[in-house]
């Protein structure tokens, strides 16, 4: 929620236009991905997120999430709010449905 | 209780913290579930029937004002990510969780005292990044879980991996804020002096130390928390010590004794046995190995002779040390010194020295983290999907007998579950050798998985029930469990009739008489939900 509220105030400090255009949404979401879920889901040995992808596809989908191009905004946020295997669900005081939207996006279009 | 009741304290809440604030559909109270219970779709599953998630301690002291008018179960979490022991789910079901989380300030953080001032919304992360991007000379120690949260994992007497005094997390904090069942706002220690300068500095104020009463109890709302902090040392070595006879473990560990308590070294160890556990994350052991490992009957000498014809220790303890460069090359040479002297045949590795401040790269890059204080997620590659482990579990819980610093108890606790899990024809999902997290007691660590089949984790709770028996009838406590087991454990601290838990109970009911908070946590329940002793 601080990330957001960080941004939201950055943004309307320069122009309330800008606020939720879908730019602004990717970009927030990056920080989302970085605040939540890159220490499970970032590069490294020590990732138990991508260790766990790596060993469930094997190289056939990318280990690292922002390298994914079949990841749907729909999909993103249903393992974000259901979890899987031993990641937990996130709840809303947590990441809240602006920052879940924001970071569906930018997974869904992070490796273009 | 009437749904009228309910839905007025709702709306009370909904005043408190405002109506975005308060979660009641069924959408959202159902991630306050706990997402590792041992109970999952079970009809004992801990639900929550509404979560409130105030900004300000003057909104806890309101919504506890209205939860104690109407005696509301409420139920309060820090971050609710102690997974494996509950996570964000109440013991009592049904409760209204108090969620913290948006409590995430950083009030304080002093370079010249090593300490810090936070709400209960602060994981290790958020203090770890508030360092680095102002540069400060300081660590903290960090539990496994980074999203972990400082005030929550010390109240539930978290433990982690630097040195004694900072990695006791609930004997490393210095003055409390509590908000009280009826809505009072307590300062403990120094912090009971309006305008004092050293609550973050001196533990004790004046007259009784009570804040034990809310670590692992339920007669408070713990809303701010001071920690000492380590000042950054200048360097860290670290070392193994290796021996390779199954009788070494004695004079090991008297010389291990001897050197932690002339604080020759004050940080975490682990006992280790690379031939008994084979190699440890990842990579097997080979088919000879794997046999003897398999072979219930095998001999200590058997074992023996495979680990010296493959240069495998029997018993291994890992040495750290912190401090300027000349201690700790010092401290590691007086160490070699001193196991020496007692086994002459010990071989000692020595690790490269690491110099500080690290950069960044060089932070992401560490692998032992935590020894460190950099916090990571790294523990939860326990029960996740690898090539060792093709069908993930969905979740873990543990179970951590303490036992004494000894090798006959090493050994005998060896024996006794070993034996126990032979009976009952179970594996652990994970077991460790003995972890020193505390300076003068082992920690036995055994971690379960969480299946998606009821009857699975009924056998398997079942399992924890008499381990928690067995290890009592062998002197051995548990420190801290998951809701399922609050209950057992404390039954078995029952010298003098479960003198102790008589005495939480008068407390409870003097300091909550509506019974509100926290029903069950620790096994102590308000008087209108408590059942006679067993």
């Amino acid at each position: 929620m601080r990330i957001l509220s960080g941004l939201l105030c950055a943004l309307i400090g320069t122009s309330s236009q800008l606020a939720w255009s879908a730019e602004s949404r990717s970009a927030t979401g990056e920080q989302v991905f970085q605040h939540w879920c890159v220490a499970c889901h970032g590069e490294g040995p020590d990732k138990p997120g991508t260790g766990a992808l790596q060993a469930k596809y094997k190289g056939r989908l990318p280990a690292l999430l922002e390298k994914r191009s079949d990841l749907t905004e729909q999909l993103v946020k249903f393992y974000v709010r259901h979890g899987v295997s031993v990641m937990p669900p996130f709840r809303k005081t947590e990441i809240s449905d602006a920052d879940l939207t924001a970071l569906a996006t930018y997974l869904a279009h992070a490796h273009q | 209780m009437e749904g009228s009741v309910f839905a007025e304290a709702i709306a009370g809440f909904e005043t408190a913290v405002g109506r975005q604030w308060v979660y009641t559909s069924e959408e959202d109270v159902e991630l306050y579930k706990d997402a590792y219970s041992p109970f999952w779709g079970e009809p004992e599953e801990r639900l929550v029937s509404a979560a409130v998630a105030p900004e300000s301690v003057e909104q806890v002291q309101q919504v506890l004002r209205v939860a104690n008018a109407h005696r509301i179960p409420i139920y309060p979490i820090s971050t609710g990510r102690n997974l494996g022991y509950g996570g964000s789910a109440p013991v009592y079901s049904g409760s209204v969780v108090l969620d913290l989380k948006r409590m995430n300030r950083i009030l304080e953080v002093s370079e010249r005292n090593a300490s810090c001032l936070v709400e209960p919304g602060v994981s290790y992360f958020d203090l770890y990044r508030h360092i680095r991007e102002r540069g400060l000379k300081l660590w903290i120690d960090c539990p496994d879980p980074g999203w972990g949260s400082l005030i929550g994992n010390a109240l539930d007497h978290g433990n982690g991996y630097t040195m004694a005094p900072y990695r006791d997390h609930f004997g490393a904090h210095c003055g409390m804020e509590v908000v009280l069942a009826n809505g009072e706002l307590v300062r403990t220690g120094m912090g009971a002096l309006p305008g004092a300068k050293t609550w973050q500095q001196s533990k004790y104020g004046f007259g009784p130390d009570i804040d034990g009463l809310f670590s692992q109890g339920n007669a408070g709302v713990v809303t701010k928390m001071g920690f000492w902090l380590m000042a950054e040392p200048e360097a860290y070595l670290s070392g193994t010590v290796q021996v390779y006879r199954h009788d070494d473990l004695a004079p090991l560990l008297d010389e291990f004794c001897a050197l932690i308590n002339s604080n020759g070294m004050t940080a975490t160890t682990r006992l280790g046995s690379p031939l008994q556990l084979g190699r440890v994350f990842g990579i097997p052991p080979d088919p000879e190995h794997a046999a003897l490992l398999d072979n219930p009957d095998v001999t200590p000498a058997e074992l023996e002779r495979y680990g010296m014809t493959h240069d495998l220790p029997y018993w291994t303890v890992d040495l750290k040390f912190y401090g300027g460069v000349e201690v700790v090359e010092a401290q590691w040479a007086h160490a070699v010194r001193r196991f020496t002297q007692k086994l002459p045949e010990a071989r000692f590795s020595k690790g490269e020295l690491v110099r500080f401040p690290l950069t960044d790269t060089q932070a992401a890059q560490v692998m032992d983290k935590a020894s460190l204080g950099i916090p990571s997620l790294g523990a939860f590659f326990v029960g996740a999907r690898s090539d060792a482990n093709p069908v993930p579990s969905h979740g873990h819980f543990w179970l951590s007998p303490i036992i004494p610093l000894s090798a006959p108890d090493v050994l005998e606790a060896q024996k006794v579950f070993a034996q126990a899990f032979r009976d009952w024809g179970i594996r652990p999902l994970y077991r460790t050798l003995p972890q020193l997290y505390h300076p003068r007691a082992f920690y036995l660590l055994f971690g379960f998985a969480l299946s998606e089949d009821a009857q699975t984790n009924r056998q398997t709770r079942e399992i924890i029930r008499r381990m928690i028996k067995l290890a009592a009838d062998h002197g051995w406590g548990e420190y801290r469990t998951a809701p399922a087991f609050m209950d057992d454990i404390m039954n078995v601290y029952s010298f003098n009739n479960h003198a102790l838990l008589r005495l939480h109970e008068r407390i409870k009911d003097a300091v909550d008489p509506n019974g509100i908070l926290s029903a069950g946590r620790y096994g102590i329940w308000p008087k209108h939900l408590r059942k006679p002793a067993a």
